[in-house]
């Protein structure tokens, strides 16, 4: 490894340290049990924000299905920690010899894996009509393959149908919720960066251009989904390892539509958009609860509001970086010549 | 002569009732510069969404060497080693200039994704000198001043050189260029004919380009191909095709002959 990348890898130890540090010591004692679940869904949607605005927002494929992802992920991982774990940790920990906490931190990180690669595979399959159909074709389709997921599993008595699922081990605290939301934005960040992540950017802006210079719009857009989806099973795993009950209820489309208007609201393809949106949009309605009867008036007001001022999202197609930061600065200062604007 | 690089042969294509193309016979021999000209709606950039796979052929072959072509989807044909620019100029608006070019050179990046998402040392090795090739590219093209601007704020003339820019970063062997000094005053035109003539040497590239200007077309191409609805009137050197009574009858109406 280079010193360069050496030291940056230090830099990011040390600050995710300091993160750990500071939320143990300063801000988790004075939490209540009600913030530290708003704080836990937050991280959970930030993973299924971001997962999403590889789809919709950086390849342009407008998917309403995110939930019924999210649903795969979470009955599939459920499924295995409810029916295998009896039988796994007694293995881990009996055969294997390691510790509880770690035995247990396998079964749930195995089976969100798993459940997440069931997404993954419904991904590709939602994937491959997306090839003939564009817009709002696109949507109706993938809104009525998120609805289909979820009558299939209503009526799949082994994970409780319609009376939900219940009594999953609660495996999914904080620091897995933040983990993975860590891993998911780095992860999407570091392939939509990349010279090879830019064909997805290229696909929304302009299709037939896209093929002109070599893309396989096939191919990228079935891998769109296939990341993304499997990042919304991984959300669903830790959402149903956190709340530790299911119902799919909790997945109509309705659900999809909030992700959607995170992703809309953050700004199509900036990943930091869809951070903050996902942050803005779980903890405000939580914040409105002291006027509750007018709560979700004001959350549509806020929205038309911000949707009216900046429609191209709070973030518009920009990223919110140091280096970002940098380059407008010495712009500002006449020190780089840099016509028009600046990305 | 050497054997040609693309061989268009008995081609039509037919929309509905229309043939927009009518037995296009087409030999393109290696660092050729070949021209098509006619009327408005006369079959040329129809020709090249043939060449280039965006149509297939209702009849005929295309073939690239001595692979047949037709019928290979767009981006096959561009791996194969065929670019092209677009007459309503197709950018990725919201890029910027650099990431326009940079992101045709993703066909040939080996990084897989994990060397990616783990950002290995080859990974930013091979993104460095992409980086750098896109930059060699606009710079080249008198573009590195708009690296950093999205392409849709570029001026017009530009985002022309732009779009010639991001197809060559593909590596084709042949360059279509479908009117690529349409919009451009006199001055930019001869500057845009110069460019075309140096980046053709610097890469030894064929070259069919569509333009209605005959004076770029008859100082840049070594032979041309007339086509008026679909038929080729006619086909030779600037000066064979400049004489042919067909030619001037289907540009100035056949009573300006008599
Ligand atoms: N996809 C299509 N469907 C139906 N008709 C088409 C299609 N594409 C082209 N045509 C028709 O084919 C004919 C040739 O069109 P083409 O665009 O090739 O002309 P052109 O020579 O490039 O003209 P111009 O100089 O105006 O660019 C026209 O009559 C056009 O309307
Ligand atoms: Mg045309």
């Amino acid at each position: 490894m280079a010193p360069n990348a050496t030291a940056r890898l230090v830099l990011q130890a040390s600050a995710a340290l300091a993160v750990v540090t500071v939320w143990a010591r300063w801000i988790a004692p004075h939490v209540n049990p009600y913030q530290l679940q708003v704080i836990n869904y937050i991280g959970i949607n930030v993973v299924m924000a971001v997962s999403l605005n590889l789809i919709n927002g950086h390849t342009g494929q407008f998917s309403i299905g995110h939930a019924g992802f999210m649903a795969l992920g979470a009955y599939g991982s459920a499924a295995i920690t409810c029916y295998g774990g009896p039988h796994l940790l007694p293995w881990l920990s009996g055969t294997l010899g390691l510790a509880e906490g770690t035995a247990k931190a396998l079964l749930l990180n195995g089976a969100m894996l798993a459940g997440g690669g069931l997404a993954a595979l419904a991904g590709v399959v939602v994937g491959i009509p997306t090839l003939r159909l564009r817009g709002d074709y696109l949507a109706i389709a993938t809104l009525g393959f998120g609805e289909i997921i979820r009558v299939i599993i209503l009526n799949l008595d082994v994970v409780g149908g319609a009376r939900g699922f219940t009594d999953i081990p609660e495996l999914a605290g904080t620091f897995w919720i933040f983990l993975w939301a860590f891993v998911t934005v780095a992860v999407i960040a570091r392939i939509v960066g990349s010279t090879k992540g830019l064909a997805y950017l290229a696909i929304r802006e302009d299709e037939v251009a896209a093929e002109a210079v070599g893309i396989s719009t096939t191919r990228t857009k079935v891998s769109a989904f296939l990341l993304g989806a499997f990042f919304a099973g991984i959300g669903g795993g830790l959402f149903a390892h956190n709340v530790t009950y299911l119902h799919t209820n909790m997945f109509t489309f309705m659900k999809s539509i909030e992700y959607i208007v995170m992703v809309v609201l953050g700004g199509m393809g900036s990943i930091t958009g869809s951070v903050v949106a996902a942050v803005v949009l779980t903890a405000l309605p939580e914040a409105l609860r002291a006027i509750e009867k007018y709560r979700m008036v004001m959350y549509s007001m806020l929205l038309i509001v911000l949707m009216l001022t900046r429609p191209q999202g709070l973030m518009g197609r920009h990223e919110l970086s140091f280096a970002a930061i940098r380059r407008r600065l010495a712009v500002r200062k006449g020190g780089a010549s840099v016509a028009g604007d600046v990305p | 002569m050497s054997a040609p690089v693309l061989v268009v042969e008995n081609v039509t294509k037919c929309f509905g009732g229309l043939t927009a193309v009518s037995e296009l016979d087409l030999e393109l021999r290696s660092e050729e510069l070949v021209g098509i000209i006619g009327p408005n709606g006369s079959g040329k950039t129809t020709a090249f969404n043939l060449i280039t796979g965006f149509y297939e052929p209702t009849r005929g072959s295309i073939r690239l060497g001595d692979k047949r072509i037709d019928g290979l989807r767009t981006n096959q044909i561009n791996r194969a080693g065929i670019a092209r620019t677009f007459q309503n100029i197709r950018l990725f608006p919201d890029l910027s200039a650099l990431d326009n070019v940079r992101v045709a050179f993703h066909v040939g990046v080996r990084s897989g994704i994990t060397s990616r998402v783990l950002r290995t040392q080859s990974f930013l090795d091979e993104e460095r000198r992409i980086g750098r090739a896109a930059m060699e590219l606009l710079e080249r093209f008198d573009l590195a001043r708009f690296a950093l601007s999205s392409a849709r704020n570029l001026p017009y003339g530009e985002q022309r050189r732009l779009e010639i820019a991001r197809a060559l970063a593909t590596s084709p062997k042949i360059l279509l260029l479908d009117e690529p000094a349409a919009g451009m005053n006199p001055t930019e035109k001869v500057e845009l004919a110069r460019l075309i003539r140096r980046v053709k040497d610097e890469y030894d590239l064929t070259i069919l380009l569509i333009d209605h200007d005959m004076k770029v077309v008859m100082g840049l191409c070594d032979r041309i191909l007339v086509l008026d609805h679909g038929e080729t009137i006619a086909q030779g050197t600037p000066e064979q095709v400049q004489r042919d009574p067909k030619v001037i009858a289907a540009y100035l109406g056949a009573d300006a002959v008599a």
